[in-house]
Protein backbone atom coordinates (compact mmCIF):
# COMPACT_ATOMS: atom_id res chain seq x y z
CA UNK A 1 0.00 0.00 0.00
CA UNK A 2 1.21 3.37 -0.51
CA UNK A 3 0.94 6.30 1.76
CA UNK A 4 -0.14 8.65 -0.59
CA UNK A 5 -3.87 7.91 -1.63
CA UNK A 6 -4.06 10.62 -4.69
CA UNK A 7 -5.26 7.68 -7.93
CA UNK A 8 -3.38 7.54 -11.07
CA UNK A 9 -6.18 9.39 -13.17
CA UNK A 10 -6.49 12.12 -10.39
CA UNK A 11 -2.52 13.25 -10.71
CA UNK A 12 -2.53 12.77 -14.65
CA UNK A 13 -5.50 15.50 -14.48
CA UNK A 14 -3.16 17.44 -11.59
CA UNK A 15 -0.10 17.11 -14.23
CA UNK A 16 -1.74 18.39 -17.17
CA UNK A 17 -3.21 21.17 -15.30
CA UNK A 18 -0.08 22.40 -14.15
CA UNK A 19 2.23 21.69 -16.39
CA UNK A 20 3.41 24.70 -18.22
CA UNK A 21 2.56 24.59 -21.68
CA UNK A 22 5.01 26.02 -25.33
CA UNK A 23 3.46 28.74 -26.50
CA UNK A 24 2.18 27.28 -30.08
CA UNK A 25 1.74 30.83 -31.32
CA UNK A 26 4.48 32.03 -30.62
CA UNK A 27 6.55 28.85 -32.19
CA UNK A 28 4.42 28.60 -34.97
CA UNK A 29 5.04 32.49 -35.88
CA UNK A 30 9.08 32.30 -35.26
CA UNK A 31 8.99 28.69 -37.71
CA UNK A 32 6.89 30.67 -40.41
CA UNK A 33 9.11 33.73 -40.48
CA UNK A 34 12.20 31.90 -39.70
CA UNK A 35 11.82 28.59 -41.85
CA UNK A 36 10.29 31.55 -44.99
CA UNK A 37 13.78 33.50 -44.87
CA UNK A 38 15.50 30.11 -45.21
CA UNK A 39 13.31 29.09 -48.42
CA UNK A 40 13.41 32.48 -49.52
CA UNK A 41 16.97 33.00 -49.41
CA UNK A 42 17.56 30.30 -51.06
CA UNK A 43 15.24 31.05 -53.71
CA UNK A 44 17.22 34.07 -54.89
CA UNK A 45 20.21 31.88 -55.00
CA UNK A 46 18.33 29.50 -57.25
CA UNK A 47 17.12 32.43 -58.81
CA UNK A 48 20.79 33.92 -59.10
CA UNK A 49 22.18 30.79 -60.34
CA UNK A 50 19.50 29.96 -63.26
CA UNK A 51 19.42 33.45 -64.44
CA UNK A 52 23.08 35.02 -63.86
CA UNK A 53 25.65 31.86 -64.10
CA UNK A 54 23.04 30.15 -66.80
CA UNK A 55 22.86 26.93 -64.87
CA UNK A 56 20.18 24.40 -65.99
CA UNK A 57 16.99 24.49 -63.69
CA UNK A 58 17.58 21.24 -62.84
CA UNK A 59 20.93 21.27 -62.11
CA UNK A 60 20.50 24.90 -59.89
CA UNK A 61 18.08 22.97 -57.91
CA UNK A 62 20.42 20.33 -57.04
CA UNK A 63 23.35 23.40 -55.89
CA UNK A 64 20.62 24.92 -54.08
CA UNK A 65 20.09 22.11 -51.94
CA UNK A 66 23.58 20.98 -51.32
CA UNK A 67 24.50 24.66 -50.43
CA UNK A 68 21.86 25.08 -47.73
CA UNK A 69 22.80 20.92 -46.74
CA UNK A 70 27.21 22.32 -46.46
CA UNK A 71 25.93 25.53 -44.54
CA UNK A 72 23.45 23.64 -42.02
CA UNK A 73 26.43 20.74 -41.73
CA UNK A 74 29.36 23.67 -41.13
CA UNK A 75 26.78 26.25 -38.50
CA UNK A 76 26.25 22.35 -36.40
CA UNK A 77 30.06 21.76 -35.88
CA UNK A 78 30.43 25.60 -34.95
CA UNK A 79 27.43 24.62 -32.48
CA UNK A 80 25.74 27.23 -34.27
CA UNK A 81 22.79 25.64 -35.50
CA UNK A 82 21.41 24.31 -31.89
CA UNK A 83 21.17 27.59 -31.20
CA UNK A 84 19.48 28.92 -33.92
CA UNK A 85 17.41 25.78 -33.92
CA UNK A 86 16.01 26.52 -30.32
CA UNK A 87 14.53 29.75 -31.68
CA UNK A 88 13.46 29.14 -34.76
CA UNK A 89 11.96 25.32 -33.90
CA UNK A 90 10.22 24.14 -37.31
CA UNK A 91 11.27 26.87 -39.08
CA UNK A 92 15.15 25.21 -39.34
CA UNK A 93 13.77 21.45 -39.07
CA UNK A 94 11.15 21.50 -42.18
CA UNK A 95 13.95 22.79 -44.86
CA UNK A 96 16.43 20.63 -45.91
CA UNK A 97 18.74 22.28 -43.45
CA UNK A 98 17.21 20.38 -40.58
CA UNK A 99 17.86 17.14 -41.87
CA UNK A 100 21.45 17.91 -42.41
CA UNK A 101 21.72 18.65 -39.08
CA UNK A 102 20.28 15.70 -37.90
CA UNK A 103 22.97 13.69 -40.16
CA UNK A 104 25.84 16.07 -38.77
CA UNK A 105 25.04 16.44 -35.23
CA UNK A 106 25.24 12.68 -34.09
CA UNK A 107 28.09 12.31 -36.48
CA UNK A 108 30.13 14.99 -34.42
CA UNK A 109 29.18 13.39 -30.91
CA UNK A 110 29.18 9.90 -31.57
CA UNK A 111 33.09 11.16 -33.07
CA UNK A 112 34.84 9.53 -29.69
CA UNK A 113 33.27 6.24 -30.56
CA UNK A 114 35.39 6.07 -33.64
CA UNK A 115 34.75 6.20 -37.33
CA UNK A 116 33.02 2.94 -37.75
CA UNK A 117 30.66 2.48 -34.71
CA UNK A 118 31.03 6.09 -33.49
CA UNK A 119 30.41 8.71 -37.12
CA UNK A 120 29.22 5.80 -38.82
CA UNK A 121 26.66 3.25 -37.04
CA UNK A 122 25.37 7.02 -35.61
CA UNK A 123 24.95 8.91 -38.14
CA UNK A 124 22.15 7.56 -39.28
CA UNK A 125 20.55 7.69 -35.73
CA UNK A 126 17.94 10.51 -36.14
CA UNK A 127 17.47 10.62 -39.44
CA UNK A 128 17.58 7.00 -40.35
CA UNK A 129 14.02 6.99 -39.95
CA UNK A 130 12.94 10.18 -42.25
CA UNK A 131 14.77 7.37 -44.79
CA UNK A 132 13.58 4.85 -44.41
CA UNK A 133 10.04 6.03 -44.65
CA UNK A 134 10.84 8.56 -47.17
CA UNK A 135 12.22 5.66 -49.46
CA UNK A 136 9.44 3.54 -48.35
CA UNK A 137 6.51 6.39 -49.30
CA UNK A 138 8.05 7.76 -52.53
CA UNK A 139 7.86 3.66 -53.43
CA UNK A 140 4.55 3.11 -52.88
CA UNK A 141 3.17 6.65 -54.88
CA UNK A 142 5.28 5.03 -57.39
CA UNK A 143 3.86 2.08 -57.62
CA UNK A 144 0.14 3.81 -57.11
CA UNK A 145 1.22 6.52 -60.09
CA UNK A 146 2.62 3.44 -62.33
CA UNK A 147 -1.01 1.53 -62.00
CA UNK A 148 -2.66 4.74 -62.43
CA UNK A 149 -0.47 5.70 -65.61
CA UNK A 150 -1.76 2.46 -66.60
CA UNK A 151 -5.46 2.62 -66.98
CA UNK B 1 16.63 -7.51 19.78
CA UNK B 2 15.95 -4.26 19.50
CA UNK B 3 15.57 -3.43 16.13
CA UNK B 4 16.41 0.39 14.60
CA UNK B 5 13.46 0.35 12.18
CA UNK B 6 10.42 2.36 13.13
CA UNK B 7 7.20 1.88 11.61
CA UNK B 8 6.86 0.86 7.86
CA UNK B 9 10.00 2.02 6.22
CA UNK B 10 12.20 4.04 8.97
CA UNK B 11 15.51 3.48 10.27
CA UNK B 12 16.58 5.35 13.54
CA UNK B 13 20.20 5.26 14.16
CA UNK B 14 21.61 4.60 17.43
CA UNK B 15 23.77 7.49 17.87
CA UNK B 16 23.67 9.81 15.12
CA UNK B 17 26.25 9.68 12.27
CA UNK B 18 28.62 12.54 11.98
CA UNK B 19 29.47 14.32 8.42
CA UNK B 20 32.76 14.42 8.60
CA UNK B 21 33.01 16.74 5.66
CA UNK B 22 31.32 17.60 2.29
CA UNK B 23 32.56 18.37 -1.06
CA UNK B 24 31.29 19.63 -4.56
CA UNK B 25 32.51 19.79 -8.07
CA UNK B 26 30.12 21.46 -10.86
CA UNK B 27 30.67 22.59 -14.87
CA UNK B 28 30.62 26.22 -15.92
CA UNK B 29 27.25 26.62 -16.03
CA UNK B 30 26.35 25.57 -11.78
CA UNK B 31 28.86 28.19 -12.08
CA UNK B 32 26.92 31.16 -13.03
CA UNK B 33 24.06 30.30 -11.26
CA UNK B 34 22.57 31.33 -7.03
CA UNK B 35 25.14 28.36 -5.81
CA UNK B 36 28.00 29.29 -7.40
CA UNK B 37 30.26 31.29 -4.99
CA UNK B 38 29.18 28.03 -2.81
CA UNK B 39 30.64 24.75 -4.42
CA UNK B 40 34.31 23.86 -4.07
CA UNK B 41 35.89 24.02 -7.41
CA UNK B 42 34.12 25.38 -10.13
CA UNK B 43 35.20 23.66 -13.65
CA UNK B 44 35.77 26.17 -16.47
CA UNK B 45 34.73 24.11 -19.41
CA UNK B 46 32.62 20.78 -19.80
CA UNK B 47 35.52 18.84 -20.75
CA UNK B 48 37.21 19.30 -17.18
CA UNK B 49 40.59 18.21 -19.24
CA UNK B 50 39.51 15.02 -20.71
CA UNK B 51 38.54 14.09 -24.26
CA UNK B 52 34.90 12.74 -23.47
CA UNK B 53 31.76 13.84 -21.46
CA UNK B 54 32.21 10.29 -19.74
CA UNK B 55 35.63 10.68 -18.99
CA UNK B 56 35.23 14.45 -17.68
CA UNK B 57 32.14 13.25 -15.20
CA UNK B 58 34.90 10.45 -13.69
CA UNK B 59 37.42 13.43 -13.47
CA UNK B 60 34.97 15.37 -11.39
CA UNK B 61 34.46 12.39 -9.59
CA UNK B 62 38.14 12.03 -8.44
CA UNK B 63 38.24 15.70 -7.67
CA UNK B 64 35.61 15.60 -5.43
CA UNK B 65 36.64 12.24 -3.32
CA UNK B 66 40.12 14.16 -3.19
CA UNK B 67 38.54 17.39 -1.98
CA UNK B 68 36.79 15.64 0.58
CA UNK B 69 39.21 13.41 2.07
CA UNK B 70 41.24 16.11 2.82
CA UNK B 71 38.66 18.22 3.90
CA UNK B 72 37.55 15.45 6.78
CA UNK B 73 41.69 15.48 7.28
CA UNK B 74 41.57 11.44 6.49
CA UNK B 75 44.00 9.63 4.23
CA UNK B 76 42.35 7.41 1.73
CA UNK B 77 42.93 4.28 3.32
CA UNK B 78 40.93 5.50 6.29
CA UNK B 79 38.21 5.29 4.49
CA UNK B 80 36.17 1.85 4.94
CA UNK B 81 33.84 1.96 1.41
CA UNK B 82 32.58 4.25 -0.67
CA UNK B 83 28.65 4.30 -1.91
CA UNK B 84 28.52 5.35 -5.05
CA UNK B 85 26.29 5.85 -8.03
CA UNK B 86 25.52 8.05 -11.16
CA UNK B 87 23.02 8.01 -14.50
CA UNK B 88 25.64 6.54 -17.03
CA UNK B 89 25.38 2.97 -18.20
CA UNK B 90 27.00 0.50 -16.32
CA UNK B 91 27.61 3.46 -14.02
CA UNK B 92 31.13 4.19 -15.54
CA UNK B 93 30.80 7.55 -14.07
CA UNK B 94 31.66 6.38 -10.65
CA UNK B 95 33.08 2.77 -11.59
CA UNK B 96 36.54 5.20 -13.68
CA UNK B 97 36.40 7.90 -11.12
CA UNK B 98 37.39 5.54 -8.37
CA UNK B 99 39.18 3.17 -10.52
CA UNK B 100 42.53 5.18 -9.20
CA UNK B 101 41.20 5.56 -5.55
CA UNK B 102 42.24 1.72 -3.80
CA UNK B 103 38.82 2.55 -1.97
CA UNK B 104 36.68 -0.60 -1.15
CA UNK B 105 33.68 0.18 -3.96
CA UNK B 106 30.06 -0.24 -3.33
CA UNK B 107 27.99 0.94 -6.49
CA UNK B 108 24.37 1.86 -6.14
CA UNK B 109 21.77 2.74 -8.32
CA UNK B 110 18.51 4.93 -7.53
CA UNK B 111 19.00 7.11 -10.54
CA UNK B 112 18.32 10.99 -9.50
CA UNK B 113 17.82 9.87 -5.69
CA UNK B 114 21.66 7.85 -5.40
CA UNK B 115 22.46 10.35 -2.99
CA UNK B 116 20.03 9.67 -0.55
CA UNK B 117 20.61 6.29 -1.26
CA UNK B 118 24.40 6.43 -0.18
CA UNK B 119 23.82 8.60 2.81
CA UNK B 120 21.11 6.28 4.16
CA UNK B 121 23.20 3.14 3.57
CA UNK B 122 26.47 4.41 4.58
CA UNK B 123 24.72 5.25 7.83
CA UNK B 124 23.74 2.01 8.38
CA UNK B 125 27.04 0.70 7.61
CA UNK B 126 28.49 2.99 10.33
CA UNK B 127 25.71 2.90 12.88
CA UNK B 128 26.10 -1.04 12.82
CA UNK B 129 29.97 -0.77 13.30
CA UNK B 130 30.70 -2.09 9.90
CA UNK B 131 32.77 1.06 9.20
CA UNK B 132 34.30 4.06 10.99
CA UNK B 133 34.62 6.50 7.98
CA UNK B 134 32.52 6.39 4.49
CA UNK B 135 32.27 8.36 1.19
CA UNK B 136 28.99 8.90 -0.33
CA UNK B 137 28.73 10.17 -3.47
CA UNK B 138 27.29 10.67 -6.74
CA UNK B 139 27.68 12.56 -9.92
CA UNK B 140 25.83 13.59 -13.29
CA UNK B 141 27.03 15.41 -16.39
CA UNK B 142 24.82 17.27 -18.94
CA UNK B 143 26.31 16.48 -21.98
CA UNK B 144 26.79 12.76 -21.25
CA UNK B 145 23.19 12.11 -20.16
CA UNK B 146 21.83 14.26 -22.78
CA UNK B 147 23.31 11.53 -25.61
CA UNK B 148 22.66 8.78 -23.10
CA UNK B 149 18.69 9.57 -22.52
CA UNK B 150 18.27 11.91 -25.49
CA UNK B 151 19.17 13.59 -28.78
CA UNK B 152 22.96 14.88 -30.08
CA UNK B 153 23.87 18.30 -27.98
CA UNK B 154 24.07 19.91 -31.82
CA UNK B 155 20.61 18.84 -32.74
CA UNK B 156 18.33 22.11 -33.36
CA UNK B 157 15.15 20.95 -31.47
CA UNK B 158 13.65 22.58 -28.79
CA UNK B 159 13.37 21.61 -25.49
CA UNK B 160 9.94 21.64 -23.73
CA UNK B 161 9.11 23.72 -20.89
CA UNK B 162 8.26 20.59 -18.60
CA UNK B 163 11.84 19.65 -19.08
CA UNK B 164 14.77 19.78 -16.18
CA UNK B 165 18.54 20.53 -17.10
CA UNK B 166 21.19 17.69 -15.93
CA UNK B 167 23.45 18.94 -13.52
CA UNK B 168 27.09 18.75 -14.61
CA UNK B 169 29.20 17.89 -11.10
CA UNK B 170 29.47 15.75 -8.39
CA UNK B 171 28.99 16.18 -4.13
CA UNK B 172 30.54 13.79 -1.87
CA UNK B 173 30.41 13.56 2.22
CA UNK B 174 32.48 11.89 4.81
CA UNK B 175 30.21 9.88 7.38
CA UNK B 176 32.05 9.06 10.38
CA UNK B 177 31.63 7.08 13.66
CA UNK B 178 32.42 10.24 15.53
CA UNK B 179 29.44 11.90 18.06
CA UNK B 180 32.17 13.73 19.55
CA UNK B 181 32.17 17.74 18.90
CA UNK B 182 29.48 19.81 16.94
CA UNK B 183 28.66 20.00 13.58
CA UNK B 184 26.13 17.91 11.58
CA UNK B 185 25.02 14.48 11.62
CA UNK B 186 22.70 11.89 10.23
CA UNK B 187 19.89 10.80 12.46
CA UNK B 188 17.33 8.91 10.48
CA UNK B 189 16.64 7.62 6.56
CA UNK B 190 13.47 6.48 5.48
CA UNK B 191 14.46 4.28 2.34
CA UNK B 192 11.29 5.13 -0.29
CA UNK B 193 8.86 2.58 -2.18
CA UNK B 194 8.94 2.52 -6.13
CA UNK B 195 5.96 4.76 -6.97
CA UNK B 196 5.05 5.10 -10.50
CA UNK B 197 1.65 6.78 -11.09
CA UNK B 198 1.63 6.53 -15.02
CA UNK B 199 3.41 9.36 -15.90
CA UNK B 200 5.68 8.44 -19.12
CA UNK B 201 6.60 11.51 -20.27
CA UNK B 202 10.87 11.88 -20.15
CA UNK B 203 10.73 15.15 -20.69
CA UNK B 204 8.56 15.78 -17.49
CA UNK B 205 10.54 13.90 -14.77
CA UNK B 206 9.70 16.04 -12.08
CA UNK B 207 5.69 15.23 -12.57
CA UNK B 208 6.75 11.51 -12.51
CA UNK B 209 8.66 11.70 -9.25
CA UNK B 210 6.79 14.33 -7.36
CA UNK B 211 4.42 11.37 -5.91
CA UNK B 212 6.98 8.79 -4.77
CA UNK B 213 8.73 12.00 -2.85
CA UNK B 214 5.57 12.77 -1.13
CA UNK B 215 5.05 8.97 -0.36
CA UNK B 216 8.33 9.10 1.25
CA UNK B 217 7.82 12.08 3.03
CA UNK B 218 4.32 10.76 4.76
CA UNK B 219 6.03 7.75 5.26
CA UNK B 220 8.36 9.28 7.18
CA UNK B 221 6.04 11.60 9.41
CA UNK B 222 3.87 8.63 10.04
CA UNK B 223 6.75 6.04 11.23
CA UNK B 224 8.16 8.69 13.17
CA UNK B 225 4.71 10.59 14.19
CA UNK B 226 6.70 14.09 13.89
CA UNK B 227 5.29 17.40 12.70
CA UNK B 228 7.03 18.69 9.47
CA UNK B 229 7.03 22.51 10.68
CA UNK B 230 9.71 20.83 13.20
CA UNK B 231 11.48 20.81 10.39
CA UNK B 232 13.65 23.89 9.52
CA UNK B 233 13.68 22.81 5.64
CA UNK B 234 12.50 20.01 3.44
CA UNK B 235 14.45 19.95 0.74
CA UNK B 236 14.03 17.63 -2.41
CA UNK B 237 16.69 16.80 -4.82
CA UNK B 238 15.48 17.67 -8.15
CA UNK B 239 11.07 17.75 -8.51
CA UNK B 240 11.87 21.28 -9.49
CA UNK B 241 9.13 24.07 -10.01
CA UNK B 242 6.33 21.65 -11.51
CA UNK B 243 7.63 18.49 -9.48
CA UNK B 244 7.83 20.38 -6.55
CA UNK B 245 4.34 22.37 -6.52
CA UNK B 246 2.90 18.80 -7.42
CA UNK B 247 4.37 17.50 -4.04
CA UNK B 248 3.34 20.11 -2.09
CA UNK B 249 -0.56 19.65 -4.06
CA UNK B 250 -0.49 15.79 -3.33
CA UNK B 251 0.67 16.18 0.64
CA UNK B 252 -2.23 18.89 0.58
CA UNK B 253 -4.39 16.66 -0.09
CA UNK B 254 -2.69 13.71 2.93
CA UNK B 255 -3.97 17.25 5.26
CA UNK B 256 -0.21 17.81 5.51
CA UNK B 257 0.79 21.69 4.51
CA UNK B 258 4.46 22.43 4.47
CA UNK B 259 6.01 25.73 4.40
CA UNK B 260 9.03 25.46 4.45
CA UNK B 261 9.92 23.57 1.65
CA UNK B 262 13.00 23.94 -1.12
CA UNK B 263 14.12 21.94 -4.18
CA UNK B 264 17.88 21.47 -4.91
CA UNK B 265 16.76 21.97 -8.31
CA UNK B 266 14.78 24.70 -7.86
CA UNK B 267 18.11 26.24 -5.92
CA UNK B 268 20.64 25.54 -8.77
CA UNK B 269 19.89 27.71 -11.56
CA UNK B 270 18.37 31.01 -11.96
CA UNK B 271 15.28 30.46 -13.69
CA UNK B 272 15.13 33.46 -15.81
CA UNK B 273 18.58 34.11 -17.37
CA UNK B 274 20.10 30.15 -17.22
CA UNK B 275 17.19 29.06 -19.51
CA UNK B 276 16.72 25.64 -17.61
CA UNK B 277 12.85 25.58 -17.66
CA UNK B 278 11.93 23.53 -14.82
CA UNK B 279 15.07 23.41 -13.17
CA UNK B 280 18.15 21.50 -12.58
CA UNK B 281 17.67 17.29 -12.26
CA UNK B 282 20.44 14.87 -12.14
CA UNK B 283 22.27 12.71 -9.64
CA UNK B 284 24.49 15.80 -9.11
CA UNK B 285 22.22 18.49 -8.49
CA UNK B 286 21.04 16.94 -4.99
CA UNK B 287 24.87 16.16 -4.53
CA UNK B 288 25.93 19.45 -5.09
CA UNK B 289 23.39 21.63 -3.66
CA UNK B 290 23.18 19.40 -0.73
CA UNK B 291 26.86 19.38 -0.28
CA UNK B 292 27.38 23.34 -1.19
CA UNK B 293 24.53 25.16 0.33
CA UNK B 294 23.37 23.57 3.54
CA UNK B 295 25.76 20.93 4.70
CA UNK B 296 27.98 24.40 5.71
CA UNK B 297 24.68 26.23 7.55
CA UNK B 298 23.67 22.64 9.46
CA UNK B 299 27.89 22.60 10.55
CA UNK B 300 27.21 26.37 11.84
CA UNK B 301 23.55 25.89 13.53
CA UNK B 302 22.57 28.53 10.72
CA UNK B 303 20.02 25.80 9.94
CA UNK B 304 19.33 23.39 12.82
CA UNK B 305 17.23 20.35 11.36
CA UNK B 306 16.41 18.69 7.67
CA UNK B 307 14.52 16.35 6.14
CA UNK B 308 16.84 15.98 2.60
CA UNK B 309 14.69 13.86 0.00
CA UNK B 310 16.91 13.51 -3.16
CA UNK B 311 14.47 11.75 -5.88
CA UNK B 312 15.09 9.16 -8.87
CA UNK B 313 13.15 8.35 -12.18
CA UNK B 314 13.84 4.79 -12.54
CA UNK B 315 13.53 4.66 -16.41
CA UNK B 316 15.83 3.99 -19.19
CA UNK B 317 15.85 5.05 -22.95
CA UNK B 318 14.67 1.37 -23.45
CA UNK B 319 11.69 1.61 -21.69
CA UNK B 320 10.80 4.77 -22.43
CA UNK B 321 10.65 3.90 -26.34
CA UNK B 322 8.63 0.62 -25.38
CA UNK B 323 6.00 2.92 -24.05
CA UNK B 324 6.38 2.22 -20.48
CA UNK B 325 5.16 4.68 -17.57
CA UNK B 326 8.32 6.23 -15.39
CA UNK B 327 8.44 4.74 -12.06
CA UNK B 328 10.15 6.71 -9.50
CA UNK B 329 11.64 6.75 -6.21
CA UNK B 330 13.21 9.05 -3.37
CA UNK B 331 15.18 8.46 -0.37
CA UNK B 332 14.79 10.62 2.62
CA UNK B 333 17.43 11.24 5.44
CA UNK B 334 17.39 13.52 8.74
CA UNK B 335 19.94 15.53 8.98
CA UNK B 336 20.71 17.67 12.24
CA UNK B 337 22.86 20.48 13.51
CA UNK B 338 24.53 19.12 17.17
CA UNK B 339 26.08 21.34 19.49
Amino acid sequence: MNHITVTSNEFLKMVEKSSPKSNIFTNCLKAFFSGGLICGAAEIYFYFLENHLTISKEQAGLLVSATLIVIAAILTGMGIYSKLGKFCGAGTIVPITGFANSMASPAVEFKKEGFILGVGAKMFAVAGPVIVYGVLTSAIVGIIYFIGSKL
Amino acid sequence: MNYKKKGTQTIIFSEPIKISSAASVTGPKEGKGPVAKEFDVVLSDEYAGADSWEKAESLIVEKTIKIVCEKASLTKDKIDFALAGDLLNQEIGSAFGYRESEIPFIGLFGACSTFGEAIGLGSCLVDGRFAENIIASASSHFCAAERQFRFPLELGSQRPPTSTWTVTGAGAVVLSKNTKGSGAFVTGATFGKIIDLGVKDANNMGAAMAPAAADTVLAFLRDTKTDPQTFDKIITGDLGYLGGELFLDILSKEGINISNYTDCGIEIFDKKTQDTHCGGSGCGCSATVFCARFYPKLVSGEIEKVLFVPTGALMSATSSQQGETIPSIAHLVVVEHRR
